[in-house]
């Protein structure tokens, strides 16, 4: 089989060094320049092989190739598909591809059949001979069907509740594509946005269309991109950079991974696109090292883009010259704030420094610069193809177009979802989430990482926006969303979020390094039941010297996860300040365990399992745990088969 | 370059734009403190002690590296600046050895001023403390990290000015430190021991060893003169303790400005050596016997003299000194030429 | 220096020649790396990777004593290539046509054999110096200590002139000078020939101007230099000598040759503040005061005359130089009385044009540059804006002399000597401080290919032999010496090296060759 990407035939002469322009719209709708049935139908042929139209002869298993599915077996999964498609014989019409992400990492690994749409959830490598027959007799394997907790079944793609209540347009190639063919992306009109900037537009009227589409930087403050990149524009310097920022490093997002390990090439041309518009040569990506795979794809992307003439000089004989470097981050938090990630492609330590200038003006090298995250300039293409006003209908007014969530926490369907701008938190949480796991009730929902605030149950009906979140103290963020049930303790949560702020403090300014380090101090001593009314005062004050004074958005937003539990959850912290008491049960200090001597069959297994032999009893004689000795660790409720174990 | 005015604590000021309100204040004679903030250093922005309120800001801006813009209305001593101030001092000081009765810097400390204007005492916020060992590798440079509060100009000075990058920060948030690679302290590390890093220190966390115990900031006298080492001629203080030089500085203008080498800083020591010739020596017997200066001149009197008598003046030769100065340079001259009359006077200009 | 030291950071280019700059003189290393940072180019001319050479875009690593082959050259490609300051040359110069002459058999070819630097990094450096906007020569000793000393700087002086870079903001030939005072010693007429101000003992006018003002005759023939009075004393025809705060016995070179000379005097002696190996031979040792306990002046290299203060008392019985030179006038029967050193300032500035508009109470808050004829004068920070001293520049045509002496079969290697950061010049003040602490001794440095060649390891003890001595010390394998040299400064006098060093010298400043010798080294 050819490569989409390469020459017809030898009247075909598009190289790198010498570019057509024509080349990306030929390999879809081609050849142009010369008339040939058998050049033709080679480029269907491959087209279809991606796209597998419905009523053709041919099938794909497509195989998701995603962070969790690859982690449940999915790379043993596709060996065993491609072995039972050969013994079965059907290797000329049926062909295994492994894809990004799926976003229902829950029910992973997962196996999507085209053109008929059918999905099969949690497949093992044994299921592979059944999917091969399902494709040679159409017999759906019923035990791989998805099925809700009310034990509905759902074979089809489209129907599952989990993807019906979704927008997929960032989304859309991750479960479709192979990431690492480039022909993949071209065969479903991949870089025709650029095509279409570099033949028809100026750079002026690119800045326009994203200005007119209202896009906002969905890295979580929403600064409108068009603006940001008139800025770049305006500075009247030679060398500009444009940098994608990703560094992903919020506590559950993983929203920027899935776009880059799923669909690297809409980056890429989204980057592209941005460097033709503000004028600048070279680009960067940021990629935190934690994400191999991703890193491995993005290489993948770049070397291949460049190869085929769509990086480097004069793209498409545009006299447009851009290139892409990728810099691994080293694993600092503070280098997704963009002055310190600038800092740190310098090979500088990842410090921010005081803005203005902003990086429109000296960013990089002292350089004009536009800094965009992943999601960002993946929404580029998007917003080229489908034209501003299009776009625009997506979303709301102020915050248009869609926005991917990673969904996780207590949930029955956590995993990552895109859905439109001003959809409410029921509907993301209750909807596409399905809801709180194990018949829980809901309790909070913290959004946008450690910057981010906790929201409660009065607020779920509130559009999720960039500006009505703010509203009540929380922000978008980047689009990590952990839902919490009635087990969780909004102390506890503070305080795992400020253990994460002052660890990832990168010491400069004295409020972020000394102030979230006294916090944090406090709330310990809060789970532990060691503080006083005196200590919720400083911990006001310090929340507020904090956000008021720190030098970046690090520390002037670390504050928020601790005031907006304390501005919805007041009344847990003072139980645990005045009562002494964690009305969730989870912090370990305040939490005693006792045995109901009613219940107690003095079977002996606490007294056993217990590691610090805390618990005393003679055999069929109610049992009693000696406060002085016990640990807390829980291991006498779960083992009790008669209940009789309390924790109060 | 426009102008731009604004006003400061309701007075109006016009200064060149690109000013920073920590700059415009001070030409008001308002006065901000600030620990991290150096003309001669890069702009930093790390203490936060130098916050001020802006009128219709929602963060209160650090005033050394903010610009002012026209029209700002600008507040340094507001209720909402005082509480972060304080608060950043309590910070400080929670993290801070209680040990000003016997540290150095005591009477030139920052922070010490500081927590006295503003009445801030330690033990706001009980908690962790650090517990580095205090570093003293060398002879010249102590380095108790207790005791330092990040400000980073050490680090800036070194790798802007000095040129060296011998310390950095590493570690991150709460055990943030600014050391030398891999910790292996500043003999291992390239240090020149130039003292710049110690003469930027507003806290007491660079301190120079020589000095320890010697006296008290107020105790000292300075004097300011200049290095005798080689031909840049640096501006040094010499600090003087009941008639002793007990360490030097730099003057803070000249050449050098603050800046100083190990010699000019550091390399004092031989003014008190034991082995200062005190007494005037004449040979007898082919061993050198301490005289009165009476007999000393007199043996010289007496022995130029006759060889004058002898061979003429021109049988002595004069090695004037590239050291002394130029009053004594010209007194031999005078002396060479005019009272032993010879012109045989030269120095080691050549080496 | 023609400029000042402030100007060196606002260079676009610094050519820096035989000056290890961040040792020797570490405060002016610092506007170096200002203009550095500020994107000047720098260009180092040196046979050791120093740091400095470390931090230069171009570090022409020159064989020792081919500087004229290299200035030369770097002037031919320059006329070659018509890149040379025609209005400045033909307004402000005179002698151009010997220098065309003199320079037209260096090509770069020639001078890459005779400096062992490639012809294109000679090109390279040449255009760069000629085509910036302001570019500084900085030189110290490694152009100057070689006996063609004097004509290194005349073909230093020559490029200089041959650019017009001289004359103007952060140009200029621009000598770092070693000592704290060396630049007024020579000021004050410590120098055979001069009286204060350069002022020839040899011209009448000037002579009567001091007798008459001293009261009394002056000899009216130039005296000796160093050099020469140490073979006097050695011929019997200087018998007696004053050495004030010198050491020539460990500074100068080959000092068993200074020795022998010391001893052969019937009379010597020696003002110091300390018991030095000359004040050792001396026959009375007169103790002095330290420049902590005296007031006073010292004029640093930027011709800037700076304020000396007392800060404690003179140590035991020691006085200060002036005091014990006043008392020594008035015992030989010529009384000097003074006050104070304002008073000899002021009588010194009164006979001394550059000096002339300079007063103690002028020098309170800051030196003065001089020349400084007049009260109201701010002082000179630029030498030569208008025009140079004798009118017009002259180009002087200078040719390549090769070391006096060079390594043989017997004599293989090349001693450089030099400084080191830690210590300063013969030891006397740092080896008596902390500095000791951290640089205890002297290493010989010795490249990694010699060191692998005569079976050396790093702290392995040598004898390091010449014709005119030997000395013990310690092997450092270092990257900084290039093969066949070997380098060890002169700070410490139990590695005496100048007991090697050649005593040849520069015939027309007599300044001897410490950078080159031919020395073998003996494992001990």
């Amino acid at each position: 089989m050819i490569n989409l990407m390469d020459n017809c035939c030898s009247k075909c002469t598009h190289s790198p060094a010498t570019p057509c322009s024509n080349y990306v719209l030929c390999r879809t709708a081609g050849p142009f320049c010369h008339t040939d049935k058998g050049c033709e139908e080679k480029r269907k042929n491959h087209i279809n092989n991606v796209r597998v139209p419905s009523g053709g002869n041919y099938q794909q298993i497509i195989v998701c190739g995603g962070t969790g599915c690859t982690s449940s077996g999915s790379a043993r999964l596709v060996d065993s598909l491609k072995e039972a498609v050969n013994e079965a014989g059907l290797s000329d019409r049926v062909a295994v591809k492994r894809t990004g992400c799926h976003g229902f990492c829950e029910n992973g690994p997962i196996v999507h059949i085209k053109p008929e749409g059918i999905f099969y959830t949690r497949v093992k490598p044994a299921d592979a001979r059944d999917i091969v027959n399902h494709l040679a007799d159409g017999q759906i394997v019923e035990r791989l069907v998805y099925r809700d907790a009310a034990g509905n079944s759902y074979p089809h793609f489209h129907e599952i509740p989990f993807y019906a209540g979704q927008t997929l347009i960032l989304l859309t190639n991750c479960g479709h594509i192979d990431p690492e063919q480039i022909s993949d992306y071209v065969a479903v009109g991949g870089y025709r946005s650029l095509v279409k900037v570099l033949q028809h537009m100026t750079p002026e009227q690119v800045i326009e269309e994203i200005q007119l589409s209202g896009l906002r930087g969905r890295g979580g403050a929403g600064f409108p991109t068009g603006k940001k990149w008139a800025a770049a524009r305006r500075a009247a310097r030679e060398i500009k950079y444009i940098i994608c920022n990703a560094d992903e490093g919020d506590p559950g997002a993983f929203m920027d991974r899935s776009l880059l390990e799923g669909d690297p090439h809409s980056v890429l041309e989204g980057m592209i696109i941005a460097g033709f518009a503000v004028g600048s040569h070279q680009g960067y990506i940021y990629c935190r090292a934690e994400y191999p795979l991703a890193i491995k794809r993005l290489k993948s992307a770049i070397q291949q883009a460049r190869q085929w003439g769509l990086l480097g000089k004069n793209i498409l004989n545009s006299g447009f010259d851009f290139d892409i470097d990728l810099k691994e981050g080293a694993g600092a938090f503070v280098c997704g704030e963009g002055t310190a990630l600038q800092a740190s492609i310098e090979g500088l330590r990842g410090m921010p420094r005081v803005k203005p200038p902003r990086s429109t003006e000296k960013g990089l090298w002292e350089k004009p610069t536009v800094l965009n995250n992943v999601e960002t300039l993946a929404n580029v293409p998007l917003i080229i193809q489908m034209g501003a006003e299009e776009y625009r209908k997506l979303g709301t007014e102020q915050s248009p177009g869609t926005k991917i969530f990673a969904l996780s926490g207590s949930l029955v369907n956590p995993g990552l979802v895109e859905v439109p701008m001003g959809k409410t938190l029921r509907e993301i949480i209750f909807g596409t989430g399905g809801g709180i796991r194990d018949g829980k009730a809901f309790k909070a929902v913290q959004l946008g990482g450690p910057s981010g605030g906790c929201l409660a149950e009065q607020h779920l009906d509130l559009p999720v926006d960039f500006d009505s979140l703010s509203s009540v103290g929380a922000t978008i963020g980047s689009g990590g969303m952990v839902v919490m049930d009635e087990g969780a303790c909004m102390v506890d949560v503070a305080r795992f979020f400020l253990a994460f702020t002052q660890k990832e403090s990168c010491g400069k300014c004295t409020p972020c390094r000394e102030g979230t380090k006294r916090m944090l101090e406090i709330l310990e001593r809060m789970c532990r039941g060691e503080a006083t009314l005196d200590d919720l005062a400083d911990l006001e004050r310090l929340c507020r010297v904090v956000k008021n004074t720190s030098l970046c958005g690090l520390g002037q937003a670390c504050p928020n996860p601790v005031l907006s539990t304390l501005q919805y959850f007041r009344e847990e912290y003072m139980a645990h300040i005045v009562e002494k008491r964690c009305p969730a049960g989870v912090c370990a200090e305040l939490v005693r365990y006792r045995i109901d001597e009613n219940l107690c069959r003095g079977c002996g297994l606490c007294l056993k399992n217990c590691p610090v032999q805390a618990i005393r009893g003679q055999r069929k004689q109610p049992h009693a745990i000696d406060d002085s000795r016990c640990i807390k660790c829980g291991v006498c409720l779960s083992k009790c088969k008669f209940k009789a174990v309390v924790r109060s | 370059m426009s102008d731009i005015t604004c006003t400061i604590n309701d007075k109006s000021v016009t200064v060149p734009r690109g000013t920073t309100i920590l700059t415009a204040a001070a030409m008001l004679g308002i006065d901000i403190p600030t620990f991290c903030h150096d003309p001669e250093l890069s702009r930093y922005g790390g203490c936060r002690i130098c916050v001020v309120e802006v009128k219709g800001w929602g963060q209160l801006p650090a005033s050394c590296v903010t610009e002012v813009r026209e029209g700002m209305e600008v507040y340094t001593e507001s209720e909402k600046v005082l509480e972060a101030r304080r608060t950043i001092l309590e910070l400080l000081l929670a993290n801070h050895p209680d040990d000003c009765l016997t540290c150095e810097k005591t009477g030139a400390c920052r922070l010490q001023e500081y927590a006295y204007r503003y009445g801030v005492r330690k033990g706001a916020f009980p908690g962790a403390c650090h517990a580095y060992p205090v570093e003293a590798d060398n002879p010249f440079i102590m380095r108790d990290m207790n005791k330092c509060i990040l400000c980073g100009k050490c680090v800036r000075v070194c790798s802007e000015v000095v040129g060296r990058s011998v310390i950095d920060f590493s570690f991150r948030g709460f055990h943030a430190k600014v050391a030398t690679p891999l910790d292996s302290g500043l003999l291992n590390a390239g240090c020149v021991f130039c003292g710049s890093c110690v003469e930027v220190c507003p806290v007491g966390a660079l301190t120079e060893k020589q000095r320890i115990g010697k006296g008290r900031p107020w105790e000292l006298d300075s004097v300011t003169t200049t290095c005798p080492y080689c031909g840049v001629g640096c501006q040094i203080n010499l600090l003087v303790k009941e008639g002793r030089v007990v360490g030097a500085n730099a003057a803070g203008h000249g050449v050098n400005g603050r800046h100083l080498c190990v010699k000019g800083r550091y390399g004092h020591g031989f003014i008190h050596h034991p082995e200062r010739l005190t007494n005037p020596l004449v040979r007898k017997n082919g061993q050198l016997h301490e005289v009165t200066w009476e007999e000393a001149i007199q043996e010289v009197v007496r022995r130029f003299g006759r060889i004058k008598q002898e061979y003429g003046g021109q049988a002595i030769g004069v090695l004037a000194s590239a050291r002394i100065t130029n009053e004594e340079n010209y007194l031999l001259n005078k002396l060479a030429r005019l009272v032993l009359g010879t012109n045989h006077i030269d120095h080691c200009a050549r080496l | 220096m023609t400029n000042s030291i402030d100007e060196i950071a606002g260079a676009d280019l610094i050519l820096a020649i035989g000056t290890n700059t961040t040792e020797a003189h570490p405060v002016i290393s610092l506007r170096i790396r200002r203009a550095i940072q500020r994107g000047a180019v720098l260009v180092v001319v040196d046979p050791r990777k120093t740091e400095l050479a470390e931090l230069a875009h171009i570090h022409l690593q020159i064989k020792p004593g081919s500087d004229i082959a290299l200035l030369n050259s770097m002037a031919k490609v320059i006329l070659d290539e018509n890149l040379w300051d025609k209005e400045f040359v033909e307004s402000r110069c005179e002698g151009f046509e010997e220098l065309v002459e003199a320079v037209q058999g260096y090509t770069p070819e020639l001078a890459e054999e005779l400096t062992g630097i490639p012809a294109d990094s000679i090109r390279q450096a040449a255009r760069a110096y000629a085509t910036v906007g302001k570019a500084t020569l900085l030189y110290t000793m490694g152009l100057t200590q070689h006996v063609c000393g004097t004509d290194n700087v005349l073909a230093a002086a020559n490029l200089a002139l041959l650019c017009g870079q001289i004359g103007r903001e952060s140009t200029g030939i621009n000598p770092l000078r070693g000592q704290n005072n060396v630049q007024g010693a020579c000021d004050m007429g410590a120098l055979p020939q001069f009286l204060a101000g350069y002022q020839p003992v040899a011209d009448e006018t000037c002579r009567k101007k001091f007798s008459e003002a001293w009261g009394g005759p002056i000899p009216d023939q130039p005296g000796l230099t160093v050099g020469e009075m140490m073979q006097a004393a050695i011929r019997g025809s200087i018998k007696g000598m004053y050495i004030v705060g010198e050491n020539p016995v460990i500074s100068d070179a080959d000092a068993n040759h200074v020795e022998k000379a010391l001893n052969n005097l019937d009379f010597l002696v020696v003002q110091d503040i300390f018991l030095t190996e000359t004040a050792k031979l001396a026959d009375v040792v007169l103790p002095a005061a330290s420049f902590a306990e005296k007031d006073g002046t010292f004029t640093n290299t930027e011709r800037r005359v700076q304020r000396v203060r007392q800060a404690v008392q003179p140590i035991g019985n020691s006085k200060a130089d002036w005091q014990i030179i006043c008392a020594l006038a008035e015992a030989l029967g010529l009384p000097m009385r003074y006050q104070n050193p304002e008073e000899i300032f002021n009588e010194m500035a009164a006979l001394t044009p550059s000096y002339a508009g300079i007063r103690y109470e002028r020098l309170e808050k800051e030196g003065i540059q001089w020349p400084c004829p007049a009260a109201d004068h701010p002082g000179t920070s630029i030498l030569h804006q208008e025009k140079f001293v004798r009118g017009k520049g002259k180009f002087h045509a200078v040719a390549y002399l090769p070391p006096d002496e060079l390594p043989d079969r017997q004599f293989p290697l090349v001693l450089n000597t030099g400084r080191r950061l830690f210590h300063y010049h013969t030891g006397s003040m740092t080896l008596r401080t902390d500095l000791r602490e951290i640089c205890p001794t002297e290493q010989l440095d010795v490249s990694v290919h010699d060191a692998q060649c005569l079976g050396l390891n790093q702290g392995d003890r040598v004898k390091v032999i010449s014709r005119r001595g030997e000395v013990e010390m310690t092997v450092r394998i270092s990257e900084t010496v290039p093969r066949g040299m070997v380098f060890a400064s002169f700070h410490f006098p139990e590695a005496a090296i100048n007991k090697l060093t050649n005593h040849a010298r520069c015939p027309k400043s007599n300044i001897p060759e410490l950078k080159v010798c031919a020395v073998r080294i003996e494992k001990v």
